[in-house]
């Protein structure tokens, strides 16, 4: 691998591994972005307005970046809507279940040691390393 | 006021960094889970560099008595390995490795409009909120 392959996701890490640490600074709170989105449907917490706030702010990112940058959005899968629609549904309800993504198991439960969430991201890696090698090589690279 | 400038503006950041570090190209992100086909390892450095920084700097953070604009920080965080824990986060990667998006990613790209991310987040959200209303009633 180049290092030209290696900074970009290095250095987005980095940026990532900082706004979870300013969100424990000024909010105290974990960067789990399922539990921050999930935490929409709790309109009456107290906890509600920053996780909006926090959502706008991913949502203005794309909207912002897609200009200068339309090359880092492409879907660039062959996959139907529906199936697409199958995969948001099994991601909401399992990072409900589990507590946790990429983000609040991955980043923010590893940098703790937590067991927990490294059981979880083992998992999660593994069946989506399965759900890859399915259809590329078993679907022909299409669903 | 200032709690929900400084939310937003950090979530900007952590789009930014995932805007810059691949996460929102599900091509990259299958590419990196197909670790049997023509694996890009490129991904794995998202790791490598947010926990890097996480680990290194959250313990600074936690010195402090309290949160700069909240009275405090996150309790102990469940500890126990549950099938609940297992059930879901192998769920969450079948979705992962089928469409390519994870969360964040997801969200990101809602704000550029294509019919994937759209569709992918209004599902997930979808089954977020399905998954809470069933999980609190098995728990009542």
């Amino acid at each position: 691998m180049t290092l030209d392959a290696i900074l970009p996701p290095l250095i987005g890490g980095a940026l990532i591994g900082l706004a979870a640490t300013l969100l424990l600074l000024f909010c105290g709170r974990i960067a789990g972005i399922s539990g921050i989105c999930g935490g929409l449907f709790a309109p009456k917490s107290a906890e509600w307005g920053w996780r909006v706030a926090f959502v706008v702010g991913l949502v203005t990112t794309g909207f912002v970046a897609v200009g200068p940058a339309p090359e880092a959005f492409v879907f660039g899968l062959d996959r139907s809507l529906g199936a697409v629609a199958g995969a948001g549904l099994l991601v909401g309800i399992g990072t409900t279940v589990g507590s946790g993504c990429t983000s609040g198991h991955g980043v923010c439960g590893l940098s703790r040691l937590s067991g927990r969430s490294l059981v979880a991201t083992c998992t999660f890696m593994a069946t989506g390393a399965l759900a890859a090698f399915i259809v590329n090589h078993l679907l022909g690279g299409a669903l | 006021m200032i709690r929900l400038v400084a939310a937003l503006l950090i979530g900007a950041i952590f789009g930014v960094g995932l805007v810059v570090s691949g996460m929102t190209l599900p091509t990259k992100v299958v590419g990196f889970l197909d670790v049997f086909g023509q694996w890009d390892p490129a991904l794995a450095f998202v790791m490598v560099g947010a926990i890097g920084v996480h680990m290194a700097t959250r313990s600074l953070v936690l010195r402090r008595t309290r949160p700069v604009l909240s009275e405090e920080f996150p309790g102990a965080s469940p500890a126990g390995i549950d099938l609940k824990l297992l059930v879901g986060a192998s769920l969450f990667g079948l979705g992962w490795g089928l469409a390519g998006y994870c969360p964040g990613p997801a969200i990101v790209s809602v704000g550029v409009g294509g019919d994937a991310a759209m569709v992918f987040v209004g599902t997930m959200v979808a089954g977020m909120a399905v998954a809470r209303v069933v999980m609190a009633r098995t728990a009542a």
